[in-house]
């Protein structure tokens, strides 16, 4: 399902003194299908711009279009676009209410009025593709640790079975195979039902591997988009606004400036190890040693 | 318990929740022992659930023991008397910055702590001044806490313990929310207070390239403390981590990569700098 942004500004507080505007003239179109990342230092209104995306924010000025309709238009009912795009929040605690995990999970298809049985086959589906183990389920969510709560947070989006998903920071708080296997899943996911992800991270390895597209925020706006590759190769201006380049990236910059002829694009251990292998073993046959 | 080196001491902890139901979970923490000496800058990591934040509450007395003993500074957490002494030598900022909102503003937020010490205005003042400037939120010393981005809330958090200046640190997870350049100064940020200031800090961390700033790296996995080292040596065990649900930075898998393809890198490297130094000693020998 395609989202259309026009034009978007949202100030907290209009009016007061406290006015502070979080984005300002944002136009950004994802495409069907499309698994898009957003990225930006802390307060740049990453947050602020997911949250439009489902009519959880009113913008102060333009509109958000969800498979061309306007959102925010009089008479369209925001239920059914919490169904179609579905949002988990930055912090799992503000979505967490229920008593028990599996009513957690079971709220959304319950709303939806889907059967017993689809509700019951959903919440299992969801909880064992955030990997929760089923024993926890009569507990209460909030009697979880903070990477299970998040797995919660996620699987209860999830259940809804929405076209678009929207994940702020879906992978903070999770161990390293957690966060692995959120990727794969939401890899899966998008390839099996073709949905649309938007999903906010600062870890820079995670977006360069799973997003299309990369769109960085500096305080409110869009400063640049792209594929990982060509984001990334903008390390400098990355590192002036507060983010970064995947520690591989860095360290072939590194080396061309010691005078290592290594492409700049890389991105995984994979390619680093290669493009490493490669100049030594051009070097070695130049050289009169040949043992490389 | 009278080894002074022993800031800390975890003697043979185990902790079981009561659940809301009243029914008892299975144990977080099993047996678990650990040793901290003042100073020290220690890294806890383990999988989700594996009793991390669990045992961190142990630390301050914010949880106690179902059985044995936690010691801080001498002081038994169980010891009704210590409690508050105990608090004010363990400064803990907890994994949600949320729970730890108490005040209108930043800046009373961060006030809070020092004010609760009891330190004249003038002190809290400049405490909190330089906290704030530390984490770089000066500019939002008058917002309200709940108006912060989740980033923002994070380095509040942070703010409001250092101003405390309290003699141990324990952090959970205080860099989840935070961009690279801003994960990158809070880590500066705890390693200069350890080193300069000689607080001992405890960091909990699902990010294994903080962990290899520590001193020393604790594994834990389903309750248990299940290795402990130097980062040099814990993070050579690959094979066991990923077990584990863990991982190793990237340096250090292309480092044992590129061993395997019988390039002659010394051992013992951790960071993309002194993986490019070797590779250029490495090279100027071709
Ligand atoms: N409820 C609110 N009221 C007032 N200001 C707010 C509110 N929420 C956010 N802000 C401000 O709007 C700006 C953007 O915040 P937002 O939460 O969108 O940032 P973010 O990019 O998600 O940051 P982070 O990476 O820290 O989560 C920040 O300056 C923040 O302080
Ligand atoms: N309040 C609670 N009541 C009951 N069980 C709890 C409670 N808090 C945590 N647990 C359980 O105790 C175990 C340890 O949780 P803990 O929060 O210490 O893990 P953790 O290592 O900090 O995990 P994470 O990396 O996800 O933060 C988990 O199995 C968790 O489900
Ligand atoms: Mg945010
Ligand atoms: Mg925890």
């Amino acid at each position: 399902m395609p989202i259309e942004i026009k034009d978007l500004t949202h100030i907290y507080n209009p009016g007061t003194p406290l006015a502070r505007t979080a984005i300002r003239n944002i136009n950004l179109t994802i495409e069907d299908g499309e698994i898009v990342a957003i990225i930006g230092h802390t307060g740049s209104g990453k947050s602020t711009l997911v949250q439009h995306l489902n009519g959880l924010l009113k913008p102060t000025s333009g509109t958000v279009k969800v498979d061309g309709v306007d959102i925010n238009q009089k008479g369209v009912d925001l239920r059914t676009i919490r169904w179609k795009v579905g949002l988990v929040f930055q912090y799992p605690e503000h979505q967490l209410f229920e008593e028990t995990v599996w009513d957690d999970v079971a709220f959304g298809p319950r709303n939806m009025r889907l059967s017993d049985e689809e509700v019951r086959a959903r919440v299992e589906r969801a909880l064992a593709a955030v990997d929760i183990d089923p024993a926890l389920a009569n507990r209460s969510p909030f009697e979880l640790s903070g990477g299970e709560k998040r797995r919660v947070a996620i699987a209860g989006v999830l259940a809804m079975e929405p076209s678009v998903l929207v994940l702020d920071e879906p992978t903070a708080g999770l161990d390293p195979r957690g966060r692995q296997d959120m990727l794969r899943q939401i890899q899966r996911l998008q390839e099996e039902r073709h949905l649309t992800v938007v999903f906010v991270s600062h870890n820079m390895a995670e977006v360069g591997a799973l997003a299309d597209r990369l769109v960085v925020m500096e305080r409110g706006e869009i400063v640049m988009e792209g594929p990982p590759k060509a984001v990334f190769a903008e390390r400098d201006r990355l590192e002036a606004i507060g983010l970064g380049v995947p520690e591989m990236t860095a360290l072939m910059a590194k080396l061309r400036e010691m005078g290592w002829d290594v492409p700049v694009s890389v991105l995984t251990v994979d390619e680093a190890e290669k493009a490493i292998m490669a100049v030594l073993r051009r070097e070695a046959r130049v050289g009169t040693r040949g043992d490389l | 318990m009278d080894n002074k080196e022993s800031f800390i001491v975890v003697d043979r902890v185990s902790f079981s929740y009561t659940a809301e139901s009243g029914a008892r979970e299975e144990a977080a923490l099993k047996q678990v022992s650990l040793t901290v000496a003042a100073g020290e800058f220690v890294a806890i990591v383990g999988h989700n659930g594996s009793g991390k934040s669990t045992l961190a509450k142990h630390l301050n007395g914010l949880l106690l023991p179902t059985s044995g003993d936690v010691w801080v500074a001498g002081m038994n957490t169980k010891d009704e008397q210590h409690r508050w002494d105990i608090r004010q030598t363990v400064g803990m900022v907890f994994q949600n910055p949320d729970n730890q909102i108490v005040a209108a503003t930043v800046e009373e937020d961060v006030a809070f702590g020092p004010e609760n010490l009891g330190l004249p205005p003038e002190l809290i003042r400049s405490r909190v001044d330089e906290a704030l400037a530390v984490v770089g939120m000066s500019e939002y010393a008058e917002a309200s806490p709940h108006s912060l981005s989740g980033g923002q809330k994070q380095r509040v958090a942070i703010a409001g313990v250092i101003a405390m200046r309290p003699r141990c640190l324990v952090l959970d997870e205080p860099t989840a929310m935070l961009d690279p350049v801003g994960r990158r100064e809070v880590m500066e940020t705890i390693s200069r207070l350890n080193r300069e200031e000689r607080i001992t800090v405890i960091l909990i961390t699902h990010f294994m390239d903080e962990a290899v700033k520590a001193d020393r790296v604790v594994v834990m996995d389903g309750g248990r403390v299940v290795r402990e080292g130097t980062p040099a040596a814990v993070f050579q065990e690959m094979d066991l981590l990923r077990g584990l649900r863990l991982d190793v930075p990237p340096v250090i898998e292309l480092a044992s990569r590129l061993r395997a393809r019988s390039l002659a890198l010394p051992e013992g490297i951790l960071t993309v700098d002194e993986m490019v130094t070797a590779l250029c000693q490495l090279r100027s020998r071709i």
